[in-house]
């Protein structure tokens, strides 16, 4: 189950940023490696909050910096 | 006084990508204008639109050229467009600014008719039917008309002044010559300018349809649908595109032996101060006379005009009125190639700058196709129908009105080697 989830939240990223599988590793930060921008981002939990039927407060999303904190988080709430 | 010329062009529209799809075309006397393509036009009075062609080959518009596919879903595609017009000026222009300096004296000077209609279109439906929450952080800089000049400054470092102007269909041409008054005053060295538009969806269509502009009895044969002075012209057709030109200071463009396409000797600028879109008053003729007058030139020089001439049954008259009034008994040739493109709307005036340069390049006059059976007033006025004609043209002179009753005039004057 975790596998899956962090495999959805990997494609999406992939579709969001244009960036390459490869490089959405779980360490990797959103606007450090993944050329990420505030409006991205805000755009990214979007994506994240309807694919896993969530709801991901402002105060929240602030707090993702990496793929892992996406994952971590989301495991919790589903 | 500080001369300004231009040093590098770029055009994209119904007639293609790049200038010399463009001219190839224009000198054919091609029309760019079909059924319209982008959505189901069954419903509606008018049908005809003038489409950028898009593709991999050349002379069509690869928006991947420009933008990555995710760059792409964070701007209108007027914005696309602009961008995709101010790369290839960049390009032509064969000159990066690299110091501080070089990069604070280079500016940009951008506009749009309507600018993002679309965008704003698909966000209100967006609120309404999934709500608030879920509209796309992009909404609103993806349709602001001067994110043109935003983006095109962050691409290429460009740090002078940044503005846009939005004069409907007068902003291409007030783009261009307020651009080259920071230059005259010494704010910038070299300025990139130019307009753009993409209304053709089905509130713009719609839209303008409702205030019976565009042409409706030619929707079976959109080749034919726009025809400036012809007497059974009924509108015109909207067309989408942008053009854009590198504007430099004389001196620096001589200093780095650059290719000058032709220098900016007039710019006029009135209002008609009459009504909100008809024309009339005296605001054509006056920017006209501004134009030559800052040029200090007579009638007689000018060799040819790119008209606004639309192919509204209205417009055209009154530009062809004022247009007589002040070249009558000159051997002046006039051409609307709107006949070819359609109606660019806000990019007009920068695309048919594009033009007018080229005409004086290649002393080749577009002609205006479809002017079957002239106005009568029109007599002895050689509109250039149909084809192009070769004629050896020194100064010429680009006209365009905007709803407000806003004009703007531009007139070029060819540089010839002074080495």
């Amino acid at each position: 189950m975790s596998e899956n989830i962090a495999e959805r939240v990997k494609k999406i990223i992939v579709e969001h940023l244009g960036v390459e599988a490869d490089k959405v590793q779980d360490n990797a930060n959103f606007i450090d490696d993944l050329g990420a921008d505030s409006l991205d981002t805000v755009e990214l939990v979007m994506a994240f909050e309807e694919e896993f039927g969530c709801s991901i407060p402002d105060d929240a999303a602030e707090k993702i910096r990496t793929v892992k904190d996406v994952i971590d988080y989301i495991q919790k709430q589903v | 006084m500080r001369r300004v010329v231009v040093t590098g062009i770029g055009v994209l529209s119904p007639l293609g990508y790049g200038h010399k799809a463009n001219w190839e075309a224009l000198v054919k006397g091609q029309s760019g204008l079909s059924k319209i393509r982008s959505f189901d036009p069954t419903d509606y009075v008018s049908q005809v639109a003038g489409h950028v062609p898009v593709g991999r080959e050349i002379g069509q518009f690869n928006p991947d050229e420009i933008l990555s596919p995710k760059e792409q879903r964070h701007v209108d595609p007027f914005i696309l467009y602009g961008m995709a017009a101010g790369q290839q000026a960049v390009q032509d222009l064969n000159w990066l600014p690299e110091t501080e300096e070089e990069k604070n004296r280079f500016g940009v000077y951008f506009g749009s008719g309507v600018g993002g209609l679309m965008g704003i279109i698909n966000s209100g439906k967006s609120v309404e039917t999934v709500g608030p929450r879920r509209l796309t952080p992009f909404a609103i800089p993806s349709i602001l008309i001067n994110l043109i000049g935003g983006h095109l400054s962050i691409k290429y470092g460009l740090q002078g002044p940044n503005i846009a102007c939005a004069t409907a269909c007068a902003t291409g041409s007030h783009a261009i010559g307020e651009a080259a008054r920071l230059i005259r005053d010494d704010r910038a060295d070299i300025m990139l300018a130019g307009s753009s538009e993409a209304a053709i969806c089905p509130v713009g269509i719609a839209g303008f349809s409702q205030m019976r502009a565009l042409s409706n009895h030619f929707n079976e044969t959109p080749q034919k649908a726009s025809r400036p002075w012809d007497k059974e012209r009924d509108g015109f057709v909207m067309a989408e595109g942008a053009g854009a030109v590198v504007l430099e200071e004389y001196e620096h463009a001589k200093k780095r032996g650059a290719k000058i396409y032709g220098e900016l000797v007039g710019y006029g600028l009135t209002a008609d101060a009459y009504h909100f879109t008809a024309p009339g008053g005296t605001g054509a003729k006056r920017a006209i006379l501004q134009a030559l007058k800052e040029a200090d030139i007579t009638p007689d020089q000018v060799d040819y005009i790119n008209a606004h001439g639309t192919s509204t049954p209205m417009g055209d008259l009154v530009e062809f009125k004022a247009v007589k009034e002040i070249f009558d008994g000159t051997n002046v040739a006039m051409s609307s190639t709107k006949s070819m493109t359609g109606h660019m709307l806000g990019a007009a005036g920068s695309a048919e700058a594009v033009y007018t340069l080229l005409a004086m390049q290649n002393n080749v006059l577009p002609p205006t196709i479809n002017l079957d059976n002239p106005e009568e007033e029109t007599a002895g006025f050689n509109l250039v129908p149909h084809k192009a004609q070769e004629k050896q043209v020194t100064y010429a002179l680009s006209n365009s009105f905007g709803f407000g009753g806003t004009n703007a005039t531009l007139l070029f004057k060819k540089v010839l080697n002074e080495t």
